[in-house]
């Protein structure tokens, strides 16, 4: 069993820092339906932590959770070693949580750097009156943001692009410009939903090596939901599995492949 | 030809930001401001002050405002008049309240007034959207009419329930009341409508109006990446509320001189400036100048033609003007639904290619 406050080290020998985020016992339910049962898991610094499950599993609740959209009617979220009360989305990003949607949630009338500059909202804290006359803080924010920015869209290679709208662009460069704009905050935790959904090989395999790059590069905790098995194998660290609401598996991926009622959620069990 | 970016180059942050990145347009805006207050002033008579540049000027401010709420924050108002009219009675109010302070102060507290009130009526933002939003700011419209109406606190119980400008000057120079110059009107308002044009720019492209677009996109998206729908959405009524009084104060006390509420600041005020907005172009400072010329321009030169160069009646023609108008706005909406401002976008991408678009 892992530690809750130690680390551990990777197959491939990465240090992985203690207990971030831990959830207990999130249970969530509309009206008479459970879409989430009685499920914990902890999310360490440093690491790629896969959520999967069949359609339906509660995936995208749960990461809902997370983000502050649905509070749950029972269990805890603890973050950085504090409960967490009820929150606001909003109040949740502000504590250094940061997502993307699984159909891209940008702001279409904006430029792409627009939409990258709008993650910066953490760290732009000018007044109103400074930012009318553009001048003081304001500026000075502006410039120093910018620059940071801009090593983001160095980073996920979308240069080119910075100044055409958002609503103008390919399925693919909209999901690489929404990863832009949740790195662009500097996030603790980022929170990915289905980033390969829609994609090609070709577009998957990059999307892949931007993730890997940000962990390595920026440390970011990664919590991510993807349906590409192949995908997830080679990416988490550890992965949750979940099914109709309930956690069925957890560990590493090698673990997760040979648990039998993950091989039975997923292919199937014959009932007799 | 000239009108490129090449060989301009931007070697810092702040030069790529700026509000002209062309050479060309940046010169441009500069002899444009050169002419506004050095020439202008000096050849202007009366009938061009009044007739074109005070209202173009004064729509121009309340379309700027208005845009900041409806183009960039996307929240639909149809209160204009009514804020408009708080504007003009907050000035009226501190004029004769305070007749030792000047009038330059006063108009920008009237829009501080303004403010306020917007806020207030902005308030069911939070819960509502779109056309319910429209009808609760619509409430405002008819309360506050009634309001400065019904109460003879606000029009210091003159018998006519009219307020109108007493005399204040700036520097010695008569800018409200009967005794003002054309010219001195002219350029009290061309300082309050650039500044409003450019603090709103300033606006718009930083923080604070990346807040308002991200609402106006996507509002769920906008929260989860930090932003408070509560105080953007507020702050946009603020702002907007600020500019919309500015141009109540000035179309109150320049402009008219004297105002019966519910003729000058009713409905159609409203809908007139929400007009230039849609024309002008959503979400843009100069589709703001663009549709209050439109809008303002248009009646004026049809009426000169029509009465007289072709010499028809002035009440036909006062009619075709409004079918003219109206149907140019029907067709201009079904050519170009992103206004006036799109247009000119568009021409600016063809300029650039100009001669050579392959």
């Amino acid at each position: 069993m892992l530690d809750a406050t130690e680390g551990y080290t990777t197959e491939d020998g990465r240090k992985i820092g203690g207990v971030v985020m831990e959830m207990k016992n999130i249970t969530l339910r509309f009206g008479g339906v459970t879409a989430i049962e009685d499920i914990s898991f902890d999310v360490h610094e440093g690491e790629i932590r896969a959520i999967i499950g069949p359609n339906g599993a509660g995936k995208s609740s749960m990461l809902n959770v997370i983000s502050g959209f649905y509070n749950p009617q029972e269990g805890e979220v603890w973050y950085k070693g504090a409960k967490r009360p009820p929150m606001k989305p909003y109040q949740v990003a502000r504590q250094g949580i940061a997502r993307t949607f699984q159909n891209i949630a940008l702001f279409e009338g904006m430029t792409v750097l627009d939409n990258v500059m709008t993650g910066r909202i953490r760290q732009m804290k000018a007044g109103l009156l400074s930012q009318a006359l553009w001048k003081g803080k304001a500026e000075r924010e502006e410039v120093e943001n910018r620059a940071f920015v801009e090593k983001i869209i160095d980073f996920l290679e979308i240069q080119h692009i910075r100044k055409t709208p958002v609503g103008r662009l390919p399925y693919g460069l909209k999901k690489r410009v929404e990863l832009a704009r949740a790195l662009a905050a500097e996030p603790s935790i980022l929170l990915l939903d289905e980033p390969m959904a829609g994609m090609n090989v070709e577009e998957k395999e990059d999307m892949s090596r931007f993730v890997l790059d940000v962990n390595d590069e920026f440390g970011t905790t990664i919590v991510l939901i993807e349906h590409d098995m192949g995908v997830v194998m080679d990416l988490s660290d550890r992965v949750v599995v979940m099914d109709y609401g309930k956690k069925i598996g957890d560990g590493t991926p090698d673990e997760v492949r040979g648990n039998q009622a993950v091989i039975d959620a997923y292919l199937g069990v014959a009932h007799d | 030809m000239f009108y490129r970016e090449a060989g301009d180059f931007k070697t810092s942050y702040v030069d790529d930001s700026q509000t002209f990145p062309i050479k060309f347009d940046r010169y441009r805006y500069y002899v444009v401001l050169l002419i506004a207050f050095a020439i202008v002033p000096f050849v202007i008579n009366d009938y061009w002050v009044n007739a074109v540049f005070l209202p173009f000027l004064i729509y121009s401010i309340a379309a700027i405002g208005l845009n900041i709420l409806v183009g960039y924050c996307g929240q639909v108002s149809l209160g204009t008049g009514g804020f408009m009219a708080v504007g003009a009675y907050a000035v009226y109010k501190l004029m004769t309240g305070f007749p030792e302070v000047s009038i330059f102060f006063h108009v920008i507290a009237a829009g501080g007034i303004t403010a306020i009130v917007c806020v207030l009526f902005g308030l069911p933002s939070l819960r509502i959207k779109g056309f319910y939003l429209a009808v609760a700011t619509l409430a405002a419209q008819f309360f506050l009419v009634w309001l400065f109406n019904r109460v003879p606190w606000f029009y210091n119980y003159s018998a006519s329930g009219q307020i109108s400008a007493p005399e204040r000057e700036i520097f010695g120079v008569a800018v409200t009341g009967a005794e003002t110059l054309p010219w001195a009107a002219y350029l009290f308002c061309l300082v309050f409508c650039a500044a409003s044009a450019i603090l709103a720019r300033n606006l718009t492209r930083g923080m604070a109006g990346r807040k308002w677009m991200a609402i106006r996109d996507m509002d769920i998206a906008a929260e989860i990446i930090g932003v408070d729908p509560l105080r953007a959405k507020l702050s946009a009524f603020a702002i907007s509320g600020f500019f919309v009084g500015l141009s109540g104060a000035l179309f109150f006390a320049v402009y008219l001189g004297a105002v019966e509420v519910g003729e000058a600041f009713g409905i159609n005020k409203s809908f007139l400036v929400l007009f230039m907005v849609i024309i002008g172009g959503l979400g843009s400072i100069f589709g703001s100048f663009a549709g209050a010329a439109f809008l303002v321009l248009l009646p004026v030169l049809l009426k000169n033609v029509l009465v007289g160069t072709l010499g028809w009646p002035t009440d036909l023609a006062a009619h075709l003007e409004f079918m003219i108008v109206g149907g140019l706005i029907v067709v201009f909406l079904i050519a170009e639904p992103h206004g006036l401002a799109q247009l000119w976008r568009v021409a600016k991408e063809k300029l650039r290619l100009w001669p050579f678009p392959h």
